[in-house]
């Protein structure tokens, strides 16, 4: 384990590294250690010493921080402004047996995680505005700014998002900001199979009344939630939010609870609920503590249940929908392969991920969607356009 | 003027009769121009000052002919300049003498609607207003709005990354685009994204937005529709300084209000465009300020008092609040003819496009005085207020002797005055040829090296739009922007902002 202080460390220590080719782990935190495919490194680069907000300025919708601040500190660096951040980073931690709120935000780019709220507000890649950072090549660079508009050169925010830490080591971030809203409501459907309860998240989308997120738990999944309105519901619970200042929040709620009661009975989450069903939805919570292998399926939304009906015919799972439809994580017994055969051949556009699985299956089955010929080959030169020699979590992705 | 773009392939040009015939195999009939009078309409785009014919220009309209277009371009070392509408602000389609231009005028169709996914699939040519267009009986429209939007085309957008005067709200088209098919120099043919929201591997759908051209061809778009908010009220507020009206914009985002729409213009701006327009603007302010709140009705009723109160804290001398959709779009009137205003009072503009930290807004607006000064040149300014995207136009006489000069060493200025401030030398306009020489202003050497390796990752022959974005010579000293000449823009009835 290498622990670099600063961003002079991190660039001695990678430009040694590239000189003599070795190939390091790259950590934030740690919460995320096992999302990816197991590799061969000699060490571990340690981000977590590069903490701390650097700036931010709540009327300019914007924050910079070191890449090793823990996310914890930044949510609560915003809500004291009442601002956010509205892609509401999912908490994946607790799913690998990490303690909560153990994210770095460094963690959070570099894995371009995303909450319920991406439906509305954009994934973590649309708020990165710019970066700073070390790339294989011991190089250190930055790119993007710390303004909203900006088509200047390459936009290399974007695919330094999702990376997961094989371009470069990043050592500071600057991400966009946005007000909390004054108020939040829950419209509940319940008693929905998944192609009806797709329906119905299909018509909160498509209304005028700018649903933040939409999500549809199963009865089995419903029940293990720990609030009392979706667990005790004995059936299918279908869950659409609506945000805003007071007086459009309650009438967005009002007008949707009319528009949605044609798909079935319908009640309302306020407050702590609220929160607490979506905490659970962002952070998959009903497969924490689980020992099964899960993936995360991104699909057009439509597509969700369809995949779903094909998987279930060969394969026994549990799952659950969020982003109207367009992501489902679905859990499935243990097997060598975890499933990927079956998944994968049921899915059309979109792509399927296997988040969790023991080391063993993640070294045997491609963890990430494999990719076509002309798209995998551009896929490796971009890769050594910024780590020529793979000493930047060499074979993470691959 | 003096624009140092690569030197033409003598080698290439000895060739041209063979790569017209070439291409004529691939595209039969009227899709190859190689008369001198055709190539004339391809010769620049919206940048006008800077024209050069292209060697020849081809109009294929499928995939597979972009596909051997560009495998024959590759085997052959021949550069290719792609083209959507032509409305780049930046030069991104200025051809080469020795290049192809690729035109994909062709690529018009819209391939699928799909309201219960909320995504419409077109070809590249389609136009921004077009998709709006398609999905406007159902409710949908396209967000991103680049006031070019009934010509410019979403490819164009693609490659430019192009915003709109909602973009602080509903973001840019990067925000906005779920997939494309491209082809890359090689010819081969890829698609990135899709229907769903997160893309698979490396995001290099989010780098081919506003790639400018440079690595390869998009020849499918997906977008992401929404549905139409059902109210838009404007607000349409005077202040006795440019300050003033700056603080009222940072305290409305401090109070938690993100407008779809927030537009400042400064006083010779507004005198400029009431004159034009006769929008009802106040002349004796210094500033305005036009906010537009959109959602449901009861959410517009309410934060329009809440902007309306804050406006008043914040010193305004005058306030309307539109109470029809006749006079909210009387509001924007004179704001989106602000660039044809403009061109009523000076026989030429130039016309910037910075981006700036809002806050700083009061301190450059003094030191672009202070500049204006020292250029002996007037200007006036509009200000996408909300994201911090300033519009200065310079005014100018190209007829008079050393004008036109001192016009490009003001704006050079502006932009660097821009990313001192902690801004950027381009928000939406793209890079282009325009701003190429000042790329160092906000990228060193090893910043620059690093986007250069991207493009040798999907271009390593340098053969797609080349010249554009980077610096491929010695630094210029000419700094070129976008410079209109009275009957010379090709668009000229087009809104600019």
């Amino acid at each position: 384990m290498v622990a670099p202080r600063d961003n002079e460390d991190v660039h001695q220590i990678l430009a040694d590294a590239a000189a003599s080719g070795t190939p390091l782990e790259v950590v934030g935190r740690g919460s995320k250690r096992r999302l990816g495919r197991p590799m061969q490194t000699a060490a571990s680069l340690d981000l977590s010493g590069l903490a701390g907000i650097t700036l931010y300025e709540p009327e300019e919708l914007v924050m910079t921080a070191r890449a090793g601040t823990p996310l914890a500190e930044i949510d609560q660096a915003l809500a004291e402004r009442s601002q956010r951040l509205a892609f509401e980073p999912m908490d994946m931690g607790p799913l690998y047996g990490e303690p909560e709120n153990s994210a770095s935000i460094g963690g959070v780019f570099a894995a371009n995680l995303s909450g319920s709220g991406r439906l509305r507000h954009g994934a973590a890649r649309d708020h990165l505005l710019g970066f700073k950072a070390v790339n294989g090549r011991g190089e250190f660079f930055k790119s993007g700014s710390r303004v909203v508009k900006n088509v200047t050169g390459y936009d290399l925010s974007k695919v330094i998002c999702g990376s997961y830490g094989t371009l470069a080591a990043m050592t500071e971030v600057t991400f966009k900001v946005l007000p909390a809203p004054d108020k939040t409501r829950t419209v509940l459907i319940f008693g929905l199979d998944d192609m009806r309860a797709a329906e119905a998240m299909s018509a909160a989308l498509g209304s005028p009344h700018e649903v933040v997120a939409a999500a549809h738990l199963p009865a089995s999944i419903a029940a293990r939630s720990s609030v009392s309105y979706v667990s005790g519901a004995g059936r299918g619970v279908t869950a659409v939010r609506v945000e805003g200042p007071t007086p459009s929040a309650e009438h967005r709620c009002r007008a949707l609870r009319e528009e949605l009661a044609r798909f079935g009975e319908t009640e309302e989450l306020h407050g702590m609920n609220s929160a607490k069903l979506w905490r659970e939805v962002r952070d998959a919570r009903f497969f924490v503590g689980d020992p099964r292998p899960l993936w995360r399926l991104s699909l057009a939304p439509t597509d969700g249940p369809k995949a779903i009906s094909r998987i279930v015919r060969a394969l026994q799972g549990e799952w659950f929908y969020d982003w109207g439809g367009g992501l489902v994580w679905l859990a499935i017994p243990i097997s060598s392969d975890a499933g990927a055969h079956i998944i994968r051949g049921a899915i059309e556009g979109g792509h399927a991920t296997l988040v969790r699985a023991d080391a063993a299956v993640r070294a045997a089955v491609p963890v990430f969607q494999p990719q076509p010929g002309p798209l995998a080959a551009l896929t490796r030169r971009v890769k050594e356009s910024f780590d020529p020699k793979g000493v930047l979590n060499p074979g993470r992705m691959g | 003027m003096a624009l140092k773009m690569p030197a033409p392939d003598q080698d290439v040009l000895a060739r041209r009769r063979e790569i017209v015939a070439a291409l004529r195999e691939i595209v039969p009939g009227e899709g190859v121009i190689d008369a001198e009078d055709e190539l004339r309409a391809y010769e620049c785009d919206a940048l006008s000052v800077y024209r050069q014919l292209p060697m020849v220009v081809v109009l294929p309209s499928t995939t597979d002919q972009v596909a051997r277009i560009l495998g024959y371009c590759h085997e052959n070392r021949v550069r290719v300049v792609p083209r959507g509408a032509g409305t780049s602000l930046s030069g991104g389609a200025l051809p080469l003498a020795d290049g192809v231009l690729l035109g994909l005028g062709k690529f018009n169709k819209i391939l699928d609607i799909d309201y219960a996914n909320r995504t419409v699939m077109a070809q590249p040519g389609v136009t921004n207003l077009g998709i709006s267009t398609a999905v406007a009986s159902a409710g949908f429209y396209y967000a991103p709005d680049p006031s070019s939007q009934i010509a410019c085309t979403i490819g164009g957008n693609i490659a430019e990354n192009s915003g709109g005067v909602h973009s602080l709200k509903y973001g840019l088209t990067t925000n906005n685009v779920l997939g494309i098919e491209m082809v890359l120099v090689t010819g081969e043919i890829i698609r990135l994204g899709g229907k769903h929201l997160d893309s698979e591997g490396y995001d290099l759908l989010g780098l081919m937005t506003g790639s400018e051209g440079l690595l390869g061809v998009v020849t499918e778009v997906t977008v992401r529709i929404l549905k139409k908010p059902s109210t838009a009220r404007a607000l349409l507020i005077g202040f006795p300084s440019n300050e003033t009206a700056g603080d009222c914009v940072a305290a409305i985002i401090a109070a938690g209000i993100i407008p779809g729409g927030m537009e400042m213009m400064d006083k010779p701006a507004i005198h400029a465009t009431e004159d034009f327009v006769h929008a009802g603007y106040p002349l004796d302010v210094e500033a305005i300020l036009i906010v537009e709140l959109d959602g449901p009705k009861v959410e517009v009723d309410y934060l329009i008092e809440r902007v309306a109160e804050i406006a008043r804290r914040c010193q305004s001398m005058t306030l309307r609040i539109s109470e029809s959709e006749e006079e909210r779009a009387l509001f924007w009137a004179g704001r989106k003819s602000a660039f044809p205003a403009v061109g009523r009072i000076t026989p030429d503009y130039m016309c910037m496009d910075g981006t700036i930290p809002r806050k700083k807004l009061p301190e450059v607006l003094a030191r672009m005085r202070a500049l204006s000064e020292k250029h002996r040149l007037r200007f006036c300014n509009v200000f996408h207020a909300g994201d911090g995207n300033l519009h200065p136009l310079i005014l100018f006489d190209a007829n008079k002797s050393d004008e036109l000069e001192r016009a490009e060493k003001f704006g050079a200025d502006i932009l660097r005055l821009c990313v001192e401030v902690g801004g950027v030398l381009t928000g939406e306009h793209g890079v282009g040829i325009e701003k190429r020489d000042l790329m160092d202003t906000m990228f060193d050497e090893v910043d620059m090296a690093q986007q250069l390796r991207i493009k040798c990752a999907f271009d390593p022959e340098s053969l797609l739009n080349p010249g554009k974005v980077f610096p491929v010579l010695h630094r210029c000293a000419e700094m070129g922007r976008m410079v209109v000449s009275k009957g010379n823009l090709p668009f000229p009835d087009l809104p600019r902002f």
